[in-house]
């Protein structure tokens, strides 16, 4: 399984995702023999498809400042999208670069979108993400325990 | 040098369209045009919302801090900012000379992050437009349009990617965020296995390097957009070695006007401010830097790829020098003025980047722990790198309890921002005049900005999702049209 958490760490509420991945990977090492590959960046690019080599399962952790609060949890296919618009490709984009550059099938892939407000350079995480933050930790920590396909569908509806 | 269409003579008259935000660009940008009834081109300007944050985010911090600080101000190329935060804050611990290994060190780091970064525009953000044209549908205008109808290149340019990030990798000890740099020097040398992983991959590197340059040549010299398209004089600047060859991580400034002529050259970078001002123009948030020798009028210069291999005289590796004269020799001897030559030239230096990495990779001195050296501790420092976009200064003023009091920043997008509004003009002039605007036509505005891979330190990206849109205002501000592109890639001209 790997796990992507992205987001500049100090743009405010940019930083729920890469606090979440070092949450992930503090309680992974209380935890340790899971097949767990953490990777953290800015954003996501289409080298990151070449993370997704021999994984069954990819969790993408993000900010979002439109989804409702205090966080959404859904599945991601691959798709053609209009994130190669900007420095940075969407979840379903890089899904969708790597079934191309291997013609194999991506991984079963999910996202966490923590709802984020303020995103300003040099501020921490406002009071409401760091409340968003707690909410999706408690998702994460049970995802974590049980990573399989089967397990994460079950939880889709419980959080939709 | 023209300033033509920066301000019309009688705006209020005329109708108004904003191109926002300028898609594959790091960060948010605009450019607005002024019409008249018959779609004549009467003011073309770009505008890009400059995040004005940099120094403050930076003052108040101890100077040691800075180099990796400043990484977190662009997800792009946080690597240059790291080396050149680096470089000032050196000269602040008497260290502007480094042991031989920390400066290997330093310049692997940096041909990493070239190599990375221009394999990401080109491959990713470039070659959509060149490989289909400027007005080929827009669903097929995009990286997943490239890798459908060309696999073998997509592939290319993801290992590419790859590879330049794990040089970056290896070094720092992260992808983001790592730490490598220190006042002085450098922190860990590198180890044995890491250098080997490197060399195993690092001939493919430097092959389809050369098989990148030799379709940034072809598209070029093919295309019947290169010689009229954004092609317009204008000042170079960028460092240049001791022997005036390409040097990207250290040297001295050197200028070239239109024609070839030395403004300065072999300038000590300290020294940056007693020959380049910034200037303020009412309708922007960017500055305009200008060669004070030249005046605010004519002073403007462009960086970057194109310039860099405009001025300097040789490229000190075979592969690349041996490109870099075909693409001199392609502009008749003289400089090459055309905008699109950018992404040739950018080929180039990453085919010296791969080619650079594989000479330093042979080294024994990146193993060695001669790390650091220190020297008589001073209270202002400067840095100056040639990034992957142009040429970028980091400038520090500290006081006696180290801490950071006063911190200019000159990034190479705020070098360029004269060149990319002539670039514009130019191309708003010969392309759109009179004719009705399309989305295929407004994108020729488009690839004129992105050749020059404009970046604005806007690592968040949640701000960069928005759809274009482009709408048409008459002079009292009523509505006559709007285009927008979908989330899905879709045009959409909604219906009133």
């Amino acid at each position: 399984m790997v796990l992507f958490g992205y987001g500049n760490p100090s743009r405010g509420d940019d930083a729920l995702g890469p606090r979440l991945l070092d949450q992930a990977v503090a309680w992974l090492q209380a935890h340790p023999g899971l097949p767990v590959t953490p990777v953290a960046d800015f954003q996501l690019q289409i080298e990151h498809a070449e993370d997704l080599r021999d994984q069954d399962l990819a969790l993408f952790l993000d900010a979002d400042a439109t989804c409702p609060p205090p966080f959404t949890f859904r599945r991601v296919q691959p798709s053609r999208d209009s994130s190669y618009t900007t420095h940075e490709l969407s979840p379903g984009a890089v899904l969708q670069v790597y079934e191309q550059i291997t013609g194999s099938p991506a991984p079963s892939s999910f996202v966490l979108s923590v709802r984020g407000a303020a995103f300003e350079l040099g501020e921490p995480l406002s009071a409401p993400a760091e409340a968003h933050l707690e909410a999706a930790w408690s998702l994460l920590e049970a995802l974590l325990g049980a990573p399989s396909l089967e397990a994460w569908t079950t939880l889709l509806p419980a959080v939709e | 040098m023209s300033h033509d269409l920066e301000a019309a003579a009688h705006p209020q008259d005329l109708r108004r369209v904003v191109i926002e935000p300028v898609t594959r660009v790091e960060g948010h940008g605009k450019i607005t045009l002024l019409l008249d009834g018959q779609n004549r081109v009467h003011q073309v300007r770009l505008h890009i919302v400059e995040f004005r944050g940099f120094e403050k985010f930076i003052q108040g911090r101890p100077y040691w801090e800075v180099p990796v600080l400043v990484q977190r101000l662009c997800g792009i190329c946080p690597v240059s900012h790291h080396l050149a935060a680096a470089k000032a804050v050196d000269m602040l611990v008497g260290a502007r000379t480094l042991t031989p290994p920390a400066e290997k060190l330093r310049r692997l780091l940096h041909f990493g992050q070239t190599l990375q970064s221009h394999a990401l525009h080109f491959f990713h953000l470039a070659s959509p437009d060149l490989l289909f044209g400027f007005d080929s549908e827009v669903e097929r205008r995009n990286i997943v349009g490239v890798i459908a109808s060309h696999p073998d290149l997509a592939l290319q340019g993801v290992k590419l990617r790859k590879f330049g990030q794990e040089v970056i990798r290896h070094i720092t000890g992260k992808r983001v965020h790592g730490t490598a740099a220190v006042p002085g020097g450098m922190n860990k040398a590198l180890k044995a296995a890491e250098r080997d992983e490197l060399r195993a991959g690092i001939a493919q590197m430097v092959a389809w390097s050369q098989s990148a340059v030799a379709l940034s040549r072809e598209v070029f010299t093919a295309s019947a957009h290169s010689a009229d398209f954004g092609v317009f004089p204008s000042n170079h600047l960028g460092l240049v070695g001791a022997g005036g060859e390409l040097d990207l991580y250290d040297g001295g400034l050197r200028a070239l006007d239109a024609g070839g002529g030395t403004i300065f050259d072999h300038v000590d970078y300290t020294h940056y401010n007693r020959y380049i001002r910034e200037e303020v123009k009412s309708w922007s948030y960017m500055k305009f830097p200008f060669i004070i020798s030249k005046g605010f009028e004519e002073g403007w210069y462009r960086v970057g790829p194109l310039a860099r291999l405009n001025i300097c005289d040789r490229i000190p590796t075979p592969l690349a020098e041996a490109e870099r004269q075909d693409f001199r020799a392609a502009a008749g001897g003289g400089l090459q003025h055309a905008t699109l030559a950018y992404h040739w030239a950018r080929m180039i230096e990453m085919l010296h980047a791969a080619e650079t990495i594989e000479q330093l990779l042979e080294d024994p001195d990146l193993l060695s722990t001669d790390l650091v050296t220190r020297g008589a501790r001073v209270l202002e420092g400067v840095g100056v790198v040639e990034a992957p976009r142009g040429t970028l200064f980091h400038h520090y003023k500290v006081n006696e309890n180290d801490v950071v009091e006063k911190a200019n920043l000159i990034v190479s997008t705020t070098n360029n921002n004269q060149a990319m509004n002539e670039a514009v003009r130019q191309v708003a002039a010969r392309y759109l005049d009179g004719r009705k605007l399309t989305e295929g036509l407004l994108n020729h505005l488009e690839v004129a900005v992105r050749a020059y891979d404009p970046c604005l330190s806007c690592a968040t990206h949640a701000l960069g999702r928005m759809p274009l849109e482009v709408s048409l205002l008459a002079a009292d501000g009523e509505l006559l049209d709007r285009l927008t592109r979908s989330a899905e890639g879709q045009l959409v001209r909604p219906t009133p």
